[in-house]
């Protein structure tokens, strides 16, 4: 109940935010933006308070159900942004990450959520750990596509030499860049964490590392993924429009094993078996 | 009734040889400011003196024989004869002289519109004025709400946003692909006005080093000493190619001297760093091509210009909303200005007053006797609020209909319900003239 109610602040104010980030990007007012980011602190402040409140209830990371996955995930980019833009100060970063964040609730807000039943062997410190990095992970490189996003876009006008109004508007190259650079090196190191502590609990509850299960078939295709793309970046020197492009590939393929993984192909990582549909 | 003049000659109006003659020197400006009060006529004086304008600004009560008088002043002190600046003479009275003043202060006026320096130049005036206490009640405030203007233009407009020199272009460019220019090196090959104001820009934004390819590597060398940079060889600017960020180049070599091949091998080697090429020379140095290389970006003159002329038509869009910004402070400052009309009347109300009170207790006093200084005190505080409660009305009555056209029928009748001295102008430009009053104003 009470987390039902912080629920629904968290998304009035996620929502308020929204629209004073996208008012900001047109009219550049401080205030604007100031506001909106206080909003946005609040909207994170109620939405944690929600996860927790049913973290306590259910005794596992609340991600059983794609509705509660989705809201999770919403979080994790939320608070990957507040956590960059203490080094970045980055403003405009916010108003494309903001309405996302507020995309990716609309969506969870829709879904009919459904009774969930909890299975005794979900309740483990390592499928916490595994859940929270995994999700936190996916949250930083929400951050590096939208970086992505914005480099190209930049690029694109500086090469081209017509400027739009989005020009003056958006940081320098080199800014964007350092962005993607660190949330490449931060969201794979949750990444991999999350999918040590995966195999770790597998062994543990389920007696065998690995099953091949398409979720962590295509949680490895990611990985890869994003590994060689690190490679590239520290020891080639990859940089600028192509780590940007491949950021955004790379954001595509996580999104996949995200929604369609989970759906779909998913043996016991679906939310089906995780308890989270009702059994038909 | 009182006037606000601004008369003088600016770019517009004067070529730059009359300007430069009539321009102050500034060792001497401080006696010139002064001087302006000493004229008859001027109550309040003072001079804005730039490269680009020489103005006097002062409020008078006849305004024909107050500017004649300053023609007269600057023809002497300037020895320019008056036929000489008269046809380029300006002059803006009241009204217009105070959107005069405040398009000035906010760099309307300029001849680069939105350059900022013109306002610490008029605060510089404003301050040699107050030193020398030319300025009253009436130029002080009118001063405060120009700098008050131009502030509201330079926040609320975008009319100093963005750069319209090529030079300045290249800086802001180079700004959104670095964004710190702190540590970043410079390669200047060839020279050239443009070339090197650019490099000086760069140097000012924090740049490191600045290295110098010359065909002549004597003039190299003359060049990195202006910079304290490094000279090259012609023949290195390939290996500089590793080391370099910003290139800067205005060679008069008919080929290029820069080519796809040359750029394309150095990437590998810099790790992918961007590079950036400021090609200011014409024929071109750098092969267009290379622009479509990864991570780096040419820019030519033509591209630069480009971009000065977009910079230049969103000023002038700002500019619009920066007239209107100034319209609505020319009409406050008219509103404060006729609320000092009526003050003249209520200060001799609150005399009056305050005369009347005190004769009837000098003749009460007598019979009262002796009395305690705290009766004293309560027969002071009933008299003080007798009279202050029965002026009260017709005062606010006054400060109302200040802003009103007939507000001079309002005064006239006061004055005869009150039997107020009349309006005497005579003594109140004795009274200004005064060195007391104006230092009291000036402070």
């Amino acid at each position: 109940m009470t987390a039902l109610v912080f629920g629904k602040l968290a998304l009035v104010f996620i929502f308020l935010a929204t629209a004073g980030l996208i008012i900001y990007i047109i009219n550049q007012k401080k205030t604007v933006y100031l506001w909106s980011y206080r909003l946005l602190v609040a909207g994170f402040s109620c939405l944690s308070l929600q996860i927790g409140c049913n973290y306590y209830e259910l005794g596992v990371a609340p991600v059983l159900t794609f509705k509660s996955s989705l809201s999770f995930f919403a979080w994790t980019i939320l608070g990957a942004y507040l956590v960059f833009q203490l080094k970045f100060r980055l403003m405009v970063l916010g108003s494309f990450i903001a309405p996302l964040v507020a995309c990716l609730l609309i969506m969870s807000t829709a879904i009919s959520g459904a009774e969930v039943t909890v299975k005794p062997m979900l309740r483990s410190f390592w499928l916490t750990v595994h859940v929270v990095a995994s999700f936190v992970g996916n949250g930083i490189f929400a951050l590096t596509f939208m970086a992505g996003i914005m480099y190209l876009s930049q690029e694109r006008q500086i090469k081209k030499k017509t400027f739009g109004s989005l020009y003056a508007r958006l940081p320098s190259l080199a800014t964007l860049d350092s962005i993607n650079h660190y949330s490449l090196i931060w969201g794979f190191s949750f990444l991999t964490i999350g999918i040590i502590t995966g195999v770790i609990y597998a062994q543990y509850a389920l007696g065998s590392y690995w099953q091949w299960d398409p979720k962590e078939v295509w949680s490895l295709i990611t990985w890869l993924f994003y590994a060689a793309l690190l490679h590239e970046r520290l020891a080639v020197g990859w940089r600028g429009r192509r780590a940007a492009l491949m950021a955004i590939i790379g954001f595509a393929v996580l999104s996949f094993t995200f929604v369609g993984a989970s759906l779909w192909l998913s043996d016991y990582h679906s939310f089906r078996n995780l308890g989270g549909f009702a059994y038909q | 009734m009182i006037h606000i003049v601004d008369m003088g000659v600016n770019h517009e109006t004067a070529p730059v040889e009359l300007r430069e003659s009539l321009a102050l020197y500034s060792e001497s400006s401080e006696a010139s400011v002064a001087c302006i009060t000493d004229l008859p006529w001027i109550k309040e004086g003072l001079f804005i003196s730039t490269c680009n304008r020489v103005e006097a600004l002062f409020t008078t009560e006849n305004t024909q024989e107050a500017e004649s008088s300053v023609v007269e002043l600057l023809s002497q002190t300037r020895s320019v004869s008056a036929e000489d600046f008269l046809p380029h003479l300006f002059i803006h009275r009241d009204k217009d002289a105070v959107r005069h003043l405040l398009r000035v202060a906010s760099s309307l006026d300029s001849m680069i519109v939105g350059e900022p320096q013109i306002l610490g130049q008029i605060k510089d005036a404003y301050s040699k004025a107050t030193r020398e206490r030319t300025t009253g009640v009436i130029l002080n405030r009118l001063m405060h709400r120009a700098f008050h203007t131009a502030k509201r233009v330079r926040t609320e407009t975008g009319i100093c946003d963005a750069a319209v020199s090529v030079s300045y272009a290249a800086v802001e460019l180079a700004k959104k692909i670095f964004y710190d220019l702190r540590g970043k090196k410079v390669l200047l090959i060839g020279a050239g006005e443009m070339a090197e104001l650019a490099a000086r820009n760069l140097l000012s934004q924090g740049v490191t080093s600045v290295t110098v390819a010359n065909r002549t590597f004597e003039r190299a060398v003359d060049l990195a000493r202006n910079f304290q940079g490094r000279p090259v060889a012609f023949e290195e600017i390939g290996l500089q190619l590793f080391e370099a960020d910003i290139v800067i180049s205005s060679t008069a070599s008919p080929g290029y001297i820069i080519t796809v091949e040359q750029v394309k091998k150095c990437f590998r080697k810099r790790r992918n760093n961007p590079l950036f090429f400021i090609d200011i020379a014409v024929p071109r140095d750098v092969e267009p091509q290379v622009n479509d290389l990864e991570n780096a970006y040419v820019y030519d003159i033509d591209d630069l210009r480009g971009v000065v002329r977009i910079n230049k038509a969103k000023r002038a869009d700002e500019a619009f909303k920066a007239e209107r910004i100034v319209e609505e402070e020319v009409i406050k400052f008219g509103k404060w200005l006729k609320t000092l009309a009526v003050v003249p009347t209520i200060v001799s109300l609150k005399e009056k007053g305050e005369a009347i009170r005190r004769a009837e207790i000098k003749k009460s006093i007598a019979d009262l006797g002796s009395l305690s200084p705290e009766q004293m005190g309560v027969l002071e505080s009933l008299t003080l609020s007798i009279v202050e409660k029965i002026f009260n009305d017709p005062i606010v009555f006054l400060k109302g209909k200040s802003e009103r056209p007939h507000a001079t029928v309002y005064l006239d009748m006061a004055r005869k319900l009150f039997n107020l001295e009349p309006y005497d102008k005579e003594e109140e430009k004795h009274e200004h003239s005064g060195n007391d009053s104006k230092s009291q104003k000036a402070s």
